[in-house]
């Protein structure tokens, strides 16, 4: 989970999206990973900040919201 | 009215009371409104398919209807104008993109653009949005940016920037949009309309090409609460083709509209919502509170992690969602969208189930605050419309990129799908900003009762831009 990504340095988000980028299919023009890696940057964030809430392990999705 | 009426600036609700009357026609009504988009929209950029003929030969058939004696809808002869992401038969469903427009045409007419007709509305045309509404700007690389219409040289905002600025001008007193995380009520700040995102399932999606699915809401813009009104309800009612429809049944907002604010408990959102804006942000939001007497705050619990989780969800959803068209076609979309969605399919899939964990909590702990009030205020946006092409701002004193911002406070609150009416104030000569009046599930009755009062009190208010390119103060 990324609630360990406040302790650890920012991992090469450049390396991940080259590798990442052939598991799914995506070619990356080399012009575009700059601004791919930046996207990834701040999702990396965002994800950290939400991991970092403790939720319990009884916590369900909502994947569709309900009111 | 008078028979000198300039019919194309008209509320709807005028216009259906004037052709139900007789005093005008559908067609004179809608001629007036075709004339004034072929004058008016070459400045604004609004609107992305001209549909003259359909909506010709619609009046007529309205206007035979009504010298027949037959019942006529509450909303006859009323223009109307759809984002383009509403299938419109005969119209590939472009979606901002270039890509869908090489799509087959669709063949038949959207859910809400249906049942809009069928309360007597005439579709005009399509409207500008940014491509595949993953956008806050108003600005799309294929179609041209839509222009501010309160000033030129400004975002529209966006997604829905056709909708914002085709109301703001006047070119249709009704526009329909689509919200996912603020692009219904982004555009209304920043064009200063009426807006309503509606209770996550309150009105169809049928017929409509998503983003995201979980966030994904539709719902109407215009000048004025009581055109809201009459627009929203025409467009209530369950439709088993929209998987996320609610089965409840219609909850008019019209008949209560005048019913004033004397039974409800409204509060301010604190904390979170109060800063990370230019300070008329919240002065805007101060205005309206003064004004119905809301003296009490409450603070929405974790509203920063609301907004990260419900990035995270748009982001991994919105790839999926398009990851063919990336791997086929990746050249072909806007490069902001398109790097924006790459990354988003390379999220790992426990930091997506997180977000959709978290928000099952934060759904639980904001609905505890509805059993203490029943509307809550805050900020539509945190800064009036930045100008085109402008690319960073200064929030509290940090710069910031501007277009994954814009939506710091509409994300929260659409996260768990809670209904907002979105309201225009105008605090000084500057360009106008928002207000989010935010309710329980189910209660945009509430919402509109709120907005119709601001209204009725002169707090609010959405006047036809001057169309001028002049900076404004404080703008």
């Amino acid at each position: 989970m990324p609630d360990h990504a406040a302790d650890t340095p920012m991992p090469d988000l450049d390396a991940y999206a080259a590798a990442a980028a052939p598991l799914l299919g995506l070619t990356i023009d080399p012009a575009w990973t700059g601004a791919v890696a930046a996207n990834l940057r701040v999702l990396h964030a965002a994800a950290a900040l939400v991991g970092l809430f403790p939720l319990p392990d009884t916590a369900e999705a909502a994947p569709v919201y309900t009111a | 009215m008078s028979a000198t009426t300039d019919w194309s600036l008209a509320p709807a609700s005028d216009i259906a009371g004037a052709v139900s009357e007789g005093t005008v026609g559908a067609r004179e009504v809608v001629a007036a409104a075709l004339d004034r988009i072929a004058r008016i929209d070459p400045a604004v950029n609004s609107f992305t398919d001209r549909l003259g003929e359909r909506a010709l030969a619609r009046a007529a058939s309205l206007d035979a209807a009504r010298a027949r004696g037959d019942r006529l809808g509450p909303l006859v002869g009323v223009p109307f104008a759809v984002k383009n992401l509403f299938d419109v038969a005969g119209l590939p469903t472009r979606a901002g993109s270039r890509i869908n427009r090489e799509r087959a045409p669709a063949t038949r007419d959207a859910a809400l653009v249906r049942r809009l007709e069928a309360a007597g509305a005439v579709l005009v045309g399509t409207l500008g949005m940014g491509e595949y509404a993953y956008d806050f700007t108003g600005e799309n690389i294929h179609d041209g940016n839509t222009r501010n219409p309160h000033a030129l040289g400004h975002m529209s905002g966006g997604s829905s920037g056709g909708s914002g600025a085709a109301v703001a001008a006047g070119l249709v007193p009704v526009a329909l949009a689509s919200d996912t995380n603020g692009s219904i009520r982004v555009p209304c700040a920043f064009c200063g309309c009426f807006g309503l995102k509606p209770t996550y399932g309150r009105l169809s999606r049928a017929g409509s090409f998503p983003f995201v699915g979980s966030l994904d809401h539709l719902g109407p813009m215009a000048r004025s609460s009581r055109d809201l009104a009459l627009a929203y309800d025409a467009m209530q009612g369950p439709d088993p083709e929209d998987p996320a429809a609610t089965a409840r049944p219609p909850e008019p907002a019209l008949p209560d509209l005048d019913r004033g604010i004397a039974d409800l408990r409204i509060a301010v959102t604190g904390d979170y919502f109060a800063r990370g804006g230019d300070p008329e942000v919240f002065a805007a939001v101060a205005h309206v509170a003064r004004d119905l007497g809301a003296s009490r705050s409450v603070a929405i619990p974790e509203a920063a992690r609301a907004r990260a989780a419900a990035y995270l969800i748009t982001a991994a959803e919105g790839a999926a969602l398009h990851l063919d068209r990336l791997r086929s076609r990746a050249d072909a979309f806007d490069p902001a969208v398109r790097d924006r969605l790459i990354a988003g399919a390379m999220l790992p899939a426990p930091f997506v189930e997180r977000a959709q964990r978290f928000r099952r909590w934060y759904r639980d702990a904001v609905l505890e605050l509805f059993r203490d009030v029943d509307v809550i205020l805050a900020p539509s946006t945190p800064c009036r419309a930045p100008r085109s092409g402008q690319t960073t701002f200064v929030l509290d004193g940090i710069e910031l990129p501007v277009r994954p911002n814009i939506g710091v406070f509409t994300q929260p609150i659409s996260f768990i799908g809670l209904p907002v009416v979105a309201v225009p104030v105008w605090l000084d000569g500057g360009l106008p900003l928002g207000v989010q009046v935010i309710a329980a599930p189910w209660n945009e009755a509430l919402c509109l009762r709120v907005a119709h009062h601001l209204e009725r009190e002169g707090v609010v208010r959405a006047p036809v831009a001057a169309l001028i390119d002049a900076p404004l103060e404080g703008a």
